[in-house]
């Protein structure tokens, strides 16, 4: 049930009252109600669950939780294998 | 597919479950909130990549499993009134009331539709002026935004013939009660991802500090939910009972305002019964006083509705992370996805769905989870 998506925000617009836009699950496209991410603009990637954005995601944050696990690649790769590993 | 493919890199989770074998010195128990986590672990084997100290027991995040029986039955009445589209998310249609399901009312002739978003039942209730329509608001805080919307919309547009039912329920109440239970088993958590997305985390550093449990705010990918169990054990053996944010691409502290903003115009925190385990003071949402036009218990005759329970469930204690499905003795015998006794079995989120989807029957037991819960 609180299954999010992440999608790209393709196009922005109003209907019925509501700040509404389109946006592509890598390909597949979908309207979404926009009006909880006001600050959202065309480009942006979001979390979408029951056709709302309830979240824009963070490039910043993102890379930065990934780089963590870089290092940690990083360090084995410097400390080699550890003893009796195939 | 950005912020999906690179969460699902086998390399990378390989590098963090060792880094967790690197930190684990002695046995924690980790509860996942969200029935969402249950499926992402099970379905990937995650549970048994762990090392064997760490045991993962299921939340009761599944918000089809916790939605009272009461409310299906009554959910059955209104489908089945005259001049009613009852429209519900699709996770709803299967789940056992005390009789039968809106499977088994929509083959009797009642008309109900499933929807992707509450808009589109408002959406039906624009297009059938002649009709009542009905949706089954029930969720989690994820999914409160949207629901409450719908009750704005409705009202905006002057529909006179929308009602929705309503069966909200919260995480941290639910928290409390699991940890202020006797039978607690549970040492850390990890927050749900999407909840924390609507309303931030800054409801639990309290609980973190009350209950002694560090807490960390938990995505839905592999490699989410295996930094958000690294994090958790990071902090158990530090002694640290921190909340901390493993899913920071997508949750910030505060959370969703304008989402938090029309949650509080629309809804009002009120006790609520959760299906199994029982009532939990304040853990849920109804509609304030001025939207009480648009409750469907209000608008229909359904208050003198009594449930009955299957005897052999034991949904509650599973949701509340005291058993397993595999310790019911109903589990993949009475009781499978066809034909299912209680709502864990049916809905996509539920332990006992997942547990039988992917085939985890008796002999996949792990050792340790099978001993004195004192002894952990």
């Amino acid at each position: 049930m609180c299954l999010g998506v992440p999608g790209k925000i393709i196009e922005i617009y109003a209907a019925g009252g509501l700040r509404m836009g389109k946006v592509d699950f890598g390909g597949v496209v979908r309207e979404a109600c926009l009006e909880y991410v006001p600050e959202a603009e065309v480009g942006d990637y979001t979390v979408i669950h029951v056709g709302f954005a309830i979240s824009l995601l963070s490039e910043e944050e993102a890379l930065a939780s990934l780089e963590t696990i870089n290092e940690l690649i990083d360090l084995t790769n410097e400390l080699g294998p550890e003893p009796g590993a195939p | 597919m950005k912020y999906v493919t690179e969460y699902r890199d086998a390399d990378k989770v390989g590098r963090v479950l060792d880094d967790i074998r690197a930190t684990v010195t002695k046995p924690w128990v980790l509860m996942e909130i969200c029935g969402g986590q249950t499926h992402a672990i099970v379905r990937h084997g995650i549970d048994q990549l762990l090392p064997s100290e760490i045991e993962l027991v299921h939340g009761p995040g599944c918000p089809v499993c916790v939605t009272p029986l009461e409310l299906i039955d009554k959910a059955l009445a209104i489908a089945s009134m005259p001049n009613v589209i009852f429209t519900s998310y699709g996770d709803m249609l299967r789940v056992p009331g005390s009789g039968q399901d809106l499977f088994s009312v929509r083959a009797q002739g009642a008309d109900v539709r499933t929807v992707y978003s509450p808009l589109d039942a408002v959406k039906i209730a624009q297009q059938n002026p002649d009709k009542q329509v009905v949706f089954f608001a029930i969720g989690f805080e994820t999914t409160a935004p949207a629901n409450a919307m719908s009750v704005v919309q409705a009202k905006a547009l002057g529909l006179t013939n929308y009602s929705i039912l309503v069966s909200h329920v919260r995480v941290p109440p639910a928290m409390h009660a699991i940890l202020g239970s006797p039978q607690n088993r549970v040492q850390g958590f990890l927050a749900a991802g999407h909840v924390c997305a609507v309303m931030g985390y800054w409801e639990y550093p309290p609980i973190a500090e009350r209950y002694r449990v560090p807490i960390v705010v938990t995505g839905f990918e592999p490699l989410d939910i295996v930094l958000g169990i690294r994090d958790t054990v990071r902090l158990l053996e530090a002694g640290d009972v921190k909340v901390g944010n493993a899913y920071a691409r997508a949750v910030t502290f505060e959370g969703n305002r304008p989402g938090q903003a029309v949650i509080d115009k629309v809804f009002a925190s009120c006790d609520r019964k959760w299906r199994g385990v029982g009532m939990i003071p304040q853990s849920g949402w109804c509609l304030r006083p001025e939207f009480a036009d648009f409750d469907a218990e209000n608008r229909f005759q359904v208050a003198h509705i009594q449930p009955e329970e299957s005897p052999l469930c034991i949904a509650g204690q599973i949701l509340q992370g005291l058993k397993r499905p595999v310790d019911c003795p109903a589990f993949g015998t009475e009781c499978t996805p066809e034909h299912p006794l209680g709502a864990t079995m049916v809905s996509s989120e539920g332990a006992c769905a997942a547990y039988y989807q992917y085939g985890r029957f008796a002999d996949a037991v792990p050792e340790h989870a099978a001993g004195d819960p004192a002894a952990s």
